[in-house]
């Protein structure tokens, strides 16, 4: 079945129809919002009850990494609302030429991510048996430690996957402007992939700070 | 029909984009010299006050203009104000019950 941007019958406008897609698209980012609250609560938490091993903590992660890859997510963003803004316009060579640039950003911020999970890697930063602050930490700080970095992988790990996520949507949307299928009349799907991609983006912009700026003075 | 959609459907200009992104950019920069600076010598906390304070501008600003927020129907503004209203109900109660659990 492909819709091609046709009025169906219980809608009285093309307008309502659109407006009725991205009414349900925000409901969804409203369930995303308090996905990722839990985690952020969690972490809100235990950062207040040991805050001198989360800041020892974070000053080990490198805030270069942290900082380019804002700079990049950010670029994708902005390469994104350009794309729906071609898809309006009906420009669909610029349209998949800022979906492929979106992705290859995206890519991008993936690469630096898992060269920051390697770094974490070889300094047994990675939660569980290996795990080591540093050579000689006590127990407790080992443990404190640990809860830093459990909810850095968990946190960052999931905002990946939704990256992940994103960029398996963006090949989609290349395929389907490659075909031509999207028009001023008809960009839902682009408009909504936006959506999704710049809520993620949202989710970095306050990771960011709370994960690699605790305590850099 | 579709004339009367581009009448209604606001597009916003690729110059608006460009702008919001070097806001973005500066913001970004400037949470990151906040945070090397020792604020809370000043006041006990500044620090995340100012790096949380440049993040909610920096989220704004993306649902305001990228997510097209500020020309969505009142409906879609709906959504997005009950979203930020039930994670701050979230972070206040369960903060307000970790805190006072000293207060025997």
């Amino acid at each position: 079945m492909h819709r091609t941007g046709e009025l169906y019958e219980q809608y009285r406008t093309l307008e309502q129809q659109r407006e009725t897609a991205s009414l349900g698209m925000w409901i969804f980012l409203s369930t995303e919002v308090l996905f990722f609250a839990g985690l952020f609560m969690t972490y809100t938490l235990n950062r207040s009850t040991y805050p001198d091993i989360f800041s020892e903590a974070s000053k080990t992660i490198k805030l270069s990494w942290g900082a380019i890859n804002t700079v990049v997510l950010i670029g994708s963003s902005l390469t994104m609302a350009m794309a729906v803004w071609a898809s309006q316009t009906g420009k669909k060579k610029a349209l998949t030429w800022f979906l492929i640039a979106t992705l290859v950003l995206g890519t991008v911020f993936l690469g630096i991510k898992s060269v920051e999970y390697h770094d974490k890697y070889v300094e047994h930063h990675i939660p569980g048996w290996n795990f080591q602050f540093e050579p000689g930490a006590d127990a407790a700080t080992n443990a404190h430690a640990q809860l830093f970095f459990s909810l850095y992988f968990g946190m960052t790990g999931l905002h990946a996957l939704h990256m992940i996520i994103g960029a398996g949507l963006l090949l989609w949307l290349i395929r389907e402007s490659l075909r031509g299928r999207f028009t001023p009349e008809y960009n839902t799907p682009v408009e909504n992939i936006g959506l999704y991609w710049h809520f993620v983006d949202i989710v970095w912009i306050f990771l960011f700070p709370l994960l690699y700026l605790i305590d850099r003075h | 029909m579709s004339e009367q959609h581009s009448e209604q459907h606001h597009i916003a200009s690729p110059t608006l984009y460009l702008t919001i992104f070097a806001a973005l950019m500066i913001c970004t920069f400037l949470t990151v010299v906040a945070a090397k600076i020792d604020l809370n010598q000043y006041f006990s906390g500044l620090n995340i006050i100012v790096a949380l304070t440049i993040a909610v501008f920096k989220a704004s600003l993306v649902v305001l203009f990228f997510m097209h927020a500020k020309y969505s129907p009142k409906r879609t503004q709906l959504v997005i104000i009950a979203s930020v209203f039930w994670l701050a109900i979230m972070l206040f109660m369960t903060m307000s019950d970790y805190v006072s659990r000293s207060w025997t």
